[in-house]
């Protein structure tokens, strides 16, 4: 907030940085009053519980993917992976009932190898893509299939479901509230204020910025590219793992349609808030309204039946490319031009 | 170690075809059956039950063969349907093809070989190819959990309905639903698609819930979308006052709970994985019956109360 005050007082050029920092904040705010103005239950405190708790999977995967990105990298795998990790941890909890019940000592030796696996999956493709010399794009695209195939063949093409008793005891990660906001939200803000401190306060953060301008450049200035890029994908994969462990409470399942898209929308999460695709800059602010922004239109979607239920790809399109238009599009430019 | 029975049994099989004598081998009706490759719950209940069949139908006639294939898109499969006429020379095909239109022409070069042609659940886009055709009944399924909701509800409820992906399915299902319900002075508030999986009928219901303050009854369509809606349900509290949800489809989870008395999913509609059994059992009754065959076989959407679950239900079956 600071920043934005500061800048506003300066004068002229500095207002078309003001404009693109305040973009993903403007679209978020324009859509909750068209939400409002559908229907006044829009903001009611059961809907905004519902739509902060939602964005949460999408955001904390998004934090990781804005790292991923910043250093010019792109992670295609992130939804298969959430969703193997969710089958895996399933089939482990499932199977730890008989040596450790179906108390916290089980949830917690779920969750564990979910941190364990997020970790490892994050490291397999950044070692691929840096000692491997493979495109980042091919990795995950590779890494996609396969953990997607993998969770198939675990649920023998069905769906995995977590021993009945052990959800009684998981079921509050999802459901219950702390201090009035549901625990997903609060892993969602913590991961968040961590992500942030990382990429603006530390020098990882800053290689990560510098590699994705320039990778040569940061090679010649010392910077061990290799390891930062490697660690980019570790964090996504953590990410990845965090958001599986407050997913799985919710319905207790995992089957081949889970998380299916969610990198595209993590990653137009991240570019909705900012950050260049291409690399060298990100903003995990941007990312976080991002993810609200995505979550907050199929939300306003299911308000209305104004418009057709087929044209719901339509509007979420549009808005996204609106969103990213807002703080790209030459306007500030044009005006300098003629002045 | 499932895969390790199959190959010990395929391995005895073989064997006792060899010490049987070629000529007996010979003389085997081969009946080819190929359908995709089990990617999602419903299909892969399929696949357990043509394996039940094949078991099932080899174990009664030792001289049929069964030849099961599974392909993952419809090149795959138009592939191995040529297989199956050059390789094991069938008598007869038993298809669930991936798309109409891609796999007419190999379904037809099939016929051409002098091949039965059964063809389950997603007709061909030309008429006249196959001999026998079994499948579910999409407009039924909406008719009957329409039915149903009538004797439960009352001029003035409300209800929402939550649709699958959009598709010609869900479009017929949808269209009978809304056809048997109008006239009921029971208000259908909006319906969304919730695409036949548990998060999104999650996070639909959800939305339903906060737009909503009174609704009296769910029609979730599929019984993945039943299990999101009864989540949010319950997240909601608003489980209770005689709310109920109908899915379909036939899920053993759902089927189990209805068998135990649950009054929030009292019901179930089916259609049936299993169909590709009785298709099975059709085809194989062309070459053993001394009655005609041939014809359409749509099966019912059977409605599934605490009282006849019991024969719904497979515990074994991953769907």
């Amino acid at each position: 907030m600071s920043e934005v005050t500061t800048n506003s007082e300066l004068k002229g050029r500095s207002m078309q940085f003001d404009i693109k920092t305040a973009g993903p904040a403007i679209a978020l705010l324009v859509l909750c009053v068209i939400g409002f103005l559908l229907n006044p239950a829009f903001l009611s405190e059961g809907n905004l519980t519902n739509l902060l708790t939602r964005s949460a999977f999408i955001g904390i995967i998004a934090i990781g993917a804005t790292f991923v990105i910043t250093a010019g990298g792109i992670d295609l795998s992130v939804g298969s992976m959430a969703a193997a990790i969710a089958g895996v941890m399933i089939i482990i909890m499932n199977s730890a009932v008989d040596a450790f019940g179906t108390g916290v000592a089980t949830v917690l030796l779920g969750c564990g190898c979910s941190v364990i696996l997020g970790f490892g999956a994050g490291l397999i493709n950044g070692v691929l893509t840096t000692k491997g010399k493979i495109e980042a794009f091919i990795v995950t695209l590779g890494t996609m299939g396969i953990y997607r195939s993998l969770v198939t063949y675990f649920a023998d093409g069905g769906t995995l479901s977590l021993n009945f008793d052990l959800r009684g005891t998981y079921r509050p990660v999802y459901y219950d509230s702390f201090l009035g906001l549901p625990i997903p939200v609060w892993a969602f803000i913590i991961v968040s204020v961590a992500g942030w401190f990382l990429l603006n306060r530390t020098a990882f953060g800053r290689y990560c910025t510098a590699i994705g301008s320039n990778e040569a450049v940061a090679k010649y200035s010392a910077i061990k590219v290799d390891r930062v890029k490697t660690l980019t994908y570790v964090i996504q994969g953590v990410c990845v793992s965090v958001a599986t462990i407050i997913y799985v409470p919710r319905l207790g399942s995992a089957s081949s349609t889970t998380g299916v898209l969610w990198e595209l929308e993590a990653i137009a999460a991240v570019i909705i808030g900012g950050t260049v695709l291409k690399g060298g800059y990100g903003r995990i602010g941007g990312t976080i309204l991002g993810a609200l922004i995505l979550t907050t239109i199929g939300n306003i979607l299911n308000f209305t039946d104004m418009i057709s239920n087929y044209l719901n790809g339509t509007m979420q399109g549009l808005i996204i490319i609106v969103a990213v238009m807002l703080q790209r599009a030459s306007w500030g430019k044009s005006k300098i031009r003629t002045t | 170690m499932k895969t390790l029975t199959k190959l010990s049994a395929i391995a005895l099989v073989g064997a006792v075809a060899l010490s049987g004598g070629a000529a007996l081998a010979q003389e085997k009706i081969k009946i080819g059956v190929s359908y995709p490759t089990p990617t999602h719950a419903w299909a892969s209940g399929m696949n357990w039950h043509a394996e039940k069949a094949e078991e099932r139908l080899e174990a009664l006639y030792p001289d049929v063969d069964l030849i099961l294939v599974n392909s993952p898109d419809p090149g795959a499969q138009a592939s191995a349907l040529e297989d199956l006429v050059s390789v094991h020379q069938i008598d007869a095909l038993v298809v669930l093809p991936f798309e109409s239109e891609p796999l007419t022409d190999p379904v037809l070069n099939v016929k051409k070989s002098g091949a039965l042609i059964t063809v389950v659940d997603r007709g061909l886009s030309q008429p006249g190819i196959e001999d026998i055709y079994v499948a579910g009944n999409n407009p039924e399924l909406g008719r009957v959990s329409a039915q149903y909701m009538k004797t439960r509800l009352s001029e003035g409820d409300n209800i929402v309905v939550l649709r699958g992906i959009p598709t010609l399915i869900d479009n017929e299902r949808f269209d009978a639903f809304m056809a048997e319900m109008e006239g009921s002075g029971v208000n259908v508030l909006d319906h969304k698609h919730a695409n036949w999986n548990r998060d999104d009928g999650f996070e639909v219901m959800q939305d339903f819930l906060s737009r909503f303050p009174d609704i009296d009854a769910v029609w979730a369509q599929d019984d993945d979308i039943a299990i999101g809606v009864v989540a949010a349900l319950k997240q909601a509290g608003r489980d209770g006052d005689g709310m109920f949800v109908v899915g379909g489809a036939g899920m053993k989870e759902i089927i189990k709970s209805i068998m135990d008395g649950d009054e929030l999913i009292p019901v179930d509609v089916l259609y049936p994985p299993a169909m590709i059994a009785t298709a099975m059992d059709v085809t194989v009754q062309a070459f053993k019956s001394n009655g005609p065959v041939a014809g359409r076989y749509i099966l019912g959407a059977t409605l599934i109360t605490p009282e006849n679950a019991a024969s719904f239900y497979f515990p074994d079956s991953p769907f």
